[in-house]
């Protein structure tokens, strides 16, 4: 067949055009859908706690990802700098993840437990008081914005909705309908229990220093200080095969 | 569509012999270098894909002649750096701080190992410097609040400073003299011996002070202070109370800086670094801060 002929009719391009972006889509796409070992199950990964993804939104919304990445790539000096590589399991419940593309500031993967909450609030207040040669800009702003709690279980079950990972529910009922109490809790310490069994692993106390409201500083520490921290890397396996 | 290739009078140049519209197409194909390389390339990416994994499968991707994986790759690399340092770090791990201070070439091993790894985890607080900043200690003075031998140093990175997920972790607080929201707003000073306390400390490092209220302090500072700070004001480092005779200040030295902290004190947290870093590293790092320029020598307990 000539390519004058495919030129020139229409519908002979249209269905050639169909077939060669067919391939494409096979080799690149389906293979996602069907291959188990692309997906690599991890122990101790549990959705954000309602204060937790708080602070992952007023991560999002300060445009956080555009100096900082969270990724941990597997090569030695990221891995000796910053602890274990990342795990794709570790950004399973992230819509969208914030893996970002670019260190102006440091890799955030593992910053939870690092550094105090002290330290969190007043580097976030103006950088500069503990990084004097810091060029990010300072969020003291967030000691006065209360974060919204009411209605915070709707935004879960909207999770739910978006983000099931084709395994159910990311959030439980219960999970859902304790939300405000959890995040209330989270945030002062105060009548934590339920939500410590609710989220295993979540650290509850006041993180801002201001023990009479839920700020957005309390949640964006809570979200910093757990990053990095679910996975248990003394038992974690590392799968070195080829995959 | 004419297939009738002509020359084009102008350029010299054939054309393809398309037409569309009376509108006709030159003839001018890529430089013969850019072809090759590409046919070079599409060579060399088919040869990828044998060597490498590629494919997908009905199971899993083709995994490669060469077998490559980036996990197994890291591996390598940090077996072979690891294999290098194995010496030293075996050495130093199994050594007390005083003793890798005593050996030349471990020294040297140490220190070099505590500057990098005092750049991923200390400067954030204590400055690229070490130079510290307000609420965070310089740590090149010969200051030090829980002590500058070099096991203290060693304790304090280890267990860390006021850090409650570590059962060792030092611990001091200082009372609060101002009113406590803890205890009913109830002060254990009123505003003015607080001010005279303030002042008196003030003369302990000679600096400048309102006579009067000073020697009112006094007596205020023997009876509610110097418990800790001590009778002169040279502080205790087995309790991190610090020394107030030098004009190092940790939370400014203005007067005013002074009152502040004997009413609401403020303390600081440093993290109990066993729980993140291993032994040879935290030793390494021991080493390191007490060579900063005001490490002491070690006393005989």
């Amino acid at each position: 067949m000539k390519h004058e002929s495919l030129e020139k009719n229409a519908t002979l391009l249209l269905i050639f055009s169909f077939l060669v972006v067919t391939v494409g889509g096979l080799v690149q796409i389906a293979p996602l859908f069907y291959l188990q070992n692309t997906i690599e199950s991890v122990e101790g990964m549990r959705p954000y706690t309602p204060l937790e993804l708080a602070g992952r939104n007023v991560y999002v919304r300060e445009g956080c990802y555009v100096c900082h990445s969270q990724m941990i790539r597997p090569f030695r000096d990221e891995v000796e700098r910053y602890g274990h590589y990342s795990l794709a399991a570790e950004s399973q419940f992230d819509h969208p993840f914030q893996w970002g593309s670019k260190r102006t500031g440091p890799d955030l993967a593992r910053v939870g437990n690092k550094y105090s909450d002290d330290w969190h609030r007043e580097h976030l207040m103006n950088p500069r008081n503990v990084v004097p040669e810091s060029v990010m800009p300072g969020y003291a702003y967030l000691m006065n914005k209360e974060v919204k709690i009411a209605g915070f279980g709707k935004h879960l079950a909207t999770l739910n909705l978006t983000a099931n990972n084709g395994k159910g529910n990311m959030y439980s009922d219960e999970q859902v309908a304790s939300a405000e109490a959890d995040l209330q809790a989270q945030a002062t310490g105060v009548d934590a229990d339920a939500m410590l069994a609710r989220y295993p692993k979540s650290q509850a106390r006041d993180f801002d220093g201001q023990p009479a409201k839920v700020t957005e500083m309390d949640a964006l520490i809570a979200y910093l200080q757990m990053m990095g921290t679910l996975v248990d890397f003394s038992t974690f396996k590392t799968e070195v095969e080829p995959r | 569509m004419a297939t009738k290739i002509e020359r084009d009078e102008i350029s010299g140049t054939d054309t393809t012999g398309h037409e569309w519209d009376g509108i006709k197409e030159l003839n001018t194909p890529l430089p013969k270098w850019w072809l090759y390389t590409f046919y070079a390339c599409v060579i060399w990416a088919l040869g990828y894909t044998v060597f490498y994994p590629a494919w997908p499968m009905i199971s899993g991707a083709t995994p490669g002649v060469l077998g490559y994986s980036s996990r197994a790759e890291l591996v390598k690399t940090v077996d072979v750096a690891k294999a290098a340092q194995k010496e030293n770090l075996d050495k130093i791990a199994a050594a007390s701080v005083e003793d890798i201070l005593k050996d030349e070439k471990l020294l040297a091993f140490a220190r070099a190992g505590g500057a990098a790894a005092f750049k991923v985890n200390c400067v954030q607080c204590h400055g690229a410097g070490a130079a510290g900043s307000v609420g965070y200690p310089n740590l090149n003075d010969d200051d030090w609040l829980w002590g500058g031998q070099p096991e203290q140093i060693h304790t304090t990175l280890k267990n860390g400073i006021r850090y409650v997920q570590n059962a060792d972790t030092r611990v001091m607080d200082m009372p609060v003299f101002g009113p406590d929201p803890a205890n009913g707003n109830a002060a254990v000073l009123k505003p003015e011996e607080i001010a005279s306390v303030a002042n008196f400390v003030m003369t302990l490092s000679g600096g400048e002070a309102d006579a009067a209220k000073a020697a009112a302090g006094k007596e205020l500072y023997a009876t509610n202070c110097a418990s800790c700070h001590g009778d002169t004001g040279l502080g205790n480092k087995d309790m991190g109370a610090p020394n107030l005779t030098d004009k190092i200040w940790l939370y400014g030295g203005k007067i005013e800086n002074v009152e502040a902290q004997i009413s609401k004190p403020r303390v600081g947290v440093m993290p109990a670094w066993s729980a993140r870093l291993d032994e040879a590293t935290i030793k390494q790092l021991a080493v390191y801060v007490h060579a900063l320029g005001g490490g002491e020598a070690p006393v005989a307990q």
